[in-house]
């Protein structure tokens, strides 16, 4: 059978200034029809690179230098824009990363999918642009072909970029991070959808991602790209029971799977960060990370070699690795601290509501109508203790950064009390003294806009410092680079010199310069690569250790706080649904959306079963939140009336896992398995 | 749409009034009394008086701006102090030949600029790009008069296809006025033009980067409709704007093009006005002015809000 897709010894170029930067060195890849392709890569890999060269849709900047792409057998390379016209759409398709944008945003739906069909009439383009709708499981395709792209949910989007994809019946289809700016239980569904599309087609594809847990699900080969270079190839079971290459090691060991926790698994993270495609590492490119590199790996490049069918590896020392003669994985790191019970509690948050008015329209305000409101955070209460990590986990609009800035003072709450060492907070922060800000620190999401671009690590670091700690010395601001790990010389450097991780690593070290009693995280590594997140989730693990911390961790990645976290609020619409001690999590009972976000969550083992409970239906607005329980529109274990006109109670269990639910305790923990069953980690 | 249309004619109304107001304003500061204008240098006290309590410019400044709006919104904009012909129908007529020419330079000056810029923008920093921005910017760069006082060489001179003076007569229609009406509209448009081909190629540069640009192509779309159904739609906001602000420059602000050509339009009879601290002449300009810059702009907000769905769903 001639293969779909045949790359051979592909290399690309970036032409950069005068000296041309290698964005992908002698790469080759061959998808059989049906196959499933999975492609994993960081940021920096050349996976971008491989999915534009494949669709012949490189930037003007990039050369192609050797190699050769063939599609079903025809050569693309060489071809001409207009005879490239004739492939894309019906030969070739792409799902990009993130649909809204990749959707006109002037143009309705069904006319974006019309075009796609220009032999056809008009009445036939839009039979047939409805049944696409259709067969992406769009429940009212008419209305969503009525619609502009911001009227319909990310869900949604993805979908109608799905349909668009297969509406020619390629032969190729790239699914280029597909779900990755989804929010967890929605990418589920999604990602539900992709797979029952693919056992129906024979549509080859190429799936691309930087999330292992995915492509665990769906690839049937896998190929792993570091740093422009291909390292390992081979069958996803196989790869996934030996890797052979160190740094494939490096991307299982570092992600925290669902139900493990700091206090018993500690993360090996891969030291150093990825290096920029200018500033390759001469011979091997993992070389300066890697555990077990020796000197000829810091010498001369490695063959790709083959290591069993079908199976290909480029390092020099697989086969003591795969005879177990070297241990390629990083250290762990440290355990934590045992959480002490102690009883002091640095914060309480109690009945905490946070409302945001609608803007009014101008008769509105000369008629003086009260402004409309939309509550983000609804009585929420919680206690931290010294030295405690509490999780707050919630999808896109549950409250949690509304929350967290409540807490900080940046938004001013309409009721309810936030207490620091018992003392009130003021809810402004003007309002609160140095000392209070000292106590009070935040590391926000996107460590690019949260540092200053025209100060440098030192003077950005110096601020705290001289404003909170009252001390200001060069050997302070060596101590707080040396606490997060970044050689001293960084001082001197500017924001847009550093990496993700490093800028992530100087926000760190400046929210901790004062020593501060709690510090707030808003998903502090959900932008950073996988190999990156590992180290800077050791990196807060080690601070909490040294001073004795309480942190407040929010992320929508419920195996990232289930990892972190000593105790977790579970978040949905402003309400707490569950607050239960990280170890209880993972264990019936659960709440219902609790269990949703587990059973949504990839799972890293291509072998461990799952639970499929799935949402349907869209997230409430919080303009016209549900009656009842806050939940009850979308829950799977809905039990009627009751959940639709009475508040839930709270029920506490033994383990201390309270759950905002009508459902007995005793009922949900015998209608809920594990919702996943995993082998332990070797 | 329909909330979205009654909200910019709101706006429209209100902008109006404030600039009524400012109009107002500002004539009552300009130095001179209207009085010894009307009555020369030679007139006595008590004539004056008289006549300021006949023009109720005794009156409180409040009274007195309402008494002018009113009479202003019914058709009544007095009489000119300097000639002591009727304002209103001199003005209609100017505004007339105004918009005429203005209409003439825009249907030269938009296709033009629109095809530089898209051309420049899709070919980002080549050579295409390069040659339209230097000859779009020595053009930008030339006075009116000089660019005027050339074309007037060369066409009217030299070559003698049109004529160099354009001082068309009350009430001569578009047609006949077309010969008159193409070189100062040529000489206006190249005004225009770099400003508005400017503005279209940063604005195609910012769109064809877009992911949404990328799907269009790799659908297998030609390059046209890439372009056309996807690219401009998004990429002509700006634009549209900067076309209102020219129209509304081109029916008040065209001063030097109008004397080069001895063209009768609003722009020669405001400073004609003004040299003679006409009054009611310049209120009535003035806020001739304002209006037509407010509709254009109601027109490019309503333009730009059907091709963009997210400006009028809000």
């Amino acid at each position: 059978m001639k293969p779909a897709l045949s790359i051979e010894n592909l290399t690309v170029s970036y032409r950069n200034g005068s000296s041309p930067v290698t964005a992908l060195r002698e790469v080759s890849l061959e998808i059989q029809p049906g196959e499933v392709h999975g492609l994993v890569g960081e940021s920096g890999s050349g996976k971008t690179t491989l999915v534009l060269a494949a669709m012949q849709h490189l930037p003007d900047q990039a050369e192609i230098t050797a190699g050769s792409i063939q599609l079903d057998g025809q050569e693309l390379i060489g071809l001409t824009q207009d005879e490239m016209r004739a492939v894309w759409g019906t030969q070739i398709a792409l799902v990009p990363q993130d649909p809204l944008s990749a959707l006109n945003p002037s143009l309705k739906i069904g006319s974006q999918l019309r075009e796609l069909r220009a032999d056809l009439s008009k009445a036939e383009a839009r039979k047939k642009s409805i049944g696409l709708l259709e067969m992406v499981q769009i429940t009212d395709p008419e209305r969503v072909a009525q619609s502009y792209p911001h009227q319909i949910s990310g869900g949604m989007q993805q979908r109608v970029m799905i349909a668009m994809a297969l509406c020619m019946g390629p032969k190729l289809l790239i699914l280029d991070e597909p779900t990755t700016g989804l929010d967890s239980t929605t990418e589920a569904v999604v990602l539900d959808l992709i797979r029952d599309l693919m056992h129906e087609s024979q549509t080859a594809t190429l799936y691309v991602s930087h999330s292992l847990g995915v492509i665990a699900q769906f690839a049937d080969q896998l190929t792993v790209l570091y740093a422009s270079e291909l390292v390992e190839h081979g069958p996803k079971m196989e790869l996934f029971e030996q890797p052979l290459h160190p740094y494939t090691h490096g991307l299982l060991d570092s992600v925290p799977r669902l139900g493990e926790n700091k206090h018993e698994i500690q993360l090996r993270s891969i030291g150093g960060s990825i290096p920029s495609l200018g500033d390759l590492p001469p011979a091997c490119v993992f070389a300066p990370r890697c555990s077990v590199a020796i000197d000829i790996c810091h010498e001369a490049r490695p063959d790709l070699e083959s290591s069993g069918v079908a199976r290909q590896v480029r390092c020099y020392r697989w086969e003591e690795i795969q005879a177990n003669q070297v241990d390629p994985r990083q250290p762990p790191a440290p355990p934590p601290l045992a959480k002490s019970d102690s009883a002091e509690s640095v914060l309480k948050i109690e009945d905490l509501e946070v409302d945001y008015d609608q803007p009014r329209s101008l008769a509105k305000w000369l008629r003086r109508s009260p402004p409309q409101s939309v509550r983000a955070v609804d009585k929420v209460r919680l206690a931290i203790g010294k030295g405690e990590t509490f999780g707050l986990v919630g999808e896109s609009g549950s409250g949690k950064t509304s929350l967290a800035q409540a807490v900080i003072g940046l938004v001013d709450p309409a009721a309810g009390n936030v207490e620091l060492f018992r003392a009130k907070l003021p809810s402004k922060i003007s309002e609160r003294d140095r000392k209070t800000l000292g106590q009070l620190q935040m590391v926000l999401q996107n460590p690019d806009e949260a540092l200053n671009p025209y100060l440098s690590v030192g003077q950005s670091l110096a601020r705290p410092l001289v404003l909170l700690g009252g001390t200001n010395s060069e050997d302070e601001i060596d101590r707080l680079l040396e606490a997060v790990r970044l050689p001293s010389e960084y001082a001197d450097r500017y924001p847009a010199q550093l990496s993700g991780g490093e800028k992530q690593r100087v926000a760190i070290a400046r929210a901790f310069a004062a020593i501060p009693d709690l510090v707030l995280l808003d998903e502090p590594v959900s932008s950073l690569d996988v190999s990156v997140q590992a180290s800077i989730l050791n990196l807060l693990n080690h601070l909490q250790r040294k001073h004795g911390t309480s942190l407040l961790f929010i992320s929508h990645d419920i195996a990232v706080i289930g990892y972190l976290s000593d105790y977790v609020g579970v978040l949905y619409l402003g309400h707490l649904m569950e607050v239960a001690p990280s170890r209880a999590l993972f264990d019936p009972p659960y709440h219902p959306y609790t269990e949703a976000l587990l059973s949504a969550l990839p799972l890293l083992d291509p072998k461990a079963s799952q639970e499929r409970v799935r949402l349907q239906g869209e997230l409430p607005s919080p303009l016209n939140p549900p009656t009842g329980c806050p939940f009850h529109t979308r829950c799977p274990r809905f039990l009627g009336q009751i959940c639709v006109e009475q508040t839930p109670p709270w029920q506490e269990d033994e383990t201390g896992t309270s759950i905002y639910c009508h459902i007995p305790l005793e009922d949900l923990r015998e209608e809920q398995g594990l919702v996943f069953a995993m082998r332990k980690r070797k | 749409m329909s909330r979205y249309i009654l909200r910019r004619i709101g706006f429209l109304l209100l902008t109006l009034l404030i600039t009524s107001i400012i109009v107002f304003g500002i004539t009552q500061v300009l130095p001179g009394d209207p009085a010894r204008v009307i009555l020369g240098r030679e007139a006595g006290e008590a004539a004056l008086d008289s006549l300021r309590e006949e023009l109720g410019l005794n009156d409180p400044l409040p009274v007195q701006y309402l008494r002018w709006l009113g009479d202003f919104i019914r058709g009544d904009w007095g009489t000119s102090f300097s000639t002591g012909v009727e304002v209103r129908p001199l003005v209609m007529q100017r505004l007339g030949n105004s918009l005429m020419l203005a209409a003439l330079t825009l249907l030269i000056a938009v296709p033009v600029a629109i095809a530089l810029g898209v051309v420049a923008g899709l070919n980002e920093n080549k050579t295409v790009d390069s040659a339209v921005n230097v000859s779009a910017l020595s053009v930008v760069g030339l006075p009116e008069f000089v660019t005027g006082i050339l074309l007037i060489e060369i066409f009217a001179f030299r070559l003698g296809i049109f004529p160099a003076n354009s001082s068309i007569r009350p009430g001569t229609s578009f047609l006949e006025a077309l010969p008159m009406l193409i070189l100062p509209a040529l000489t206006a448009s190249l005004v225009i033009l770099a400003y508005i081909s400017r503005m279209t190629r940063v604005g195609v540069i910012g769109e064809v980067s877009k992911p949404y640009v990328r799907t269009a192509r790799l659908k297998g779309l030609s390059q046209w409709s890439v372009t056309s159904r996807h690219v401009l739609r998004n990429a002509l906001l700006p634009t549209i704007a900067v076309i209102a602000i020219s129209f509304g420059w081109l029916i008040s602000g065209l001063i030097v093009v109008e004397n080069v050509y001895n063209y009768p339009g609003l722009g020669r009879l405001m400073i004609f006005a003004i040299d003679r601290r006409d009054l009611p002449i310049i209120q009535a300009v003035a806020m001739v002015a304002v209006l037509a810059f407010a509709l254009a702009n109601l027109a490019a907000d309503l333009f730009s809000g059907y091709l963009n769905p997210r400006i009028r769903l809000q």
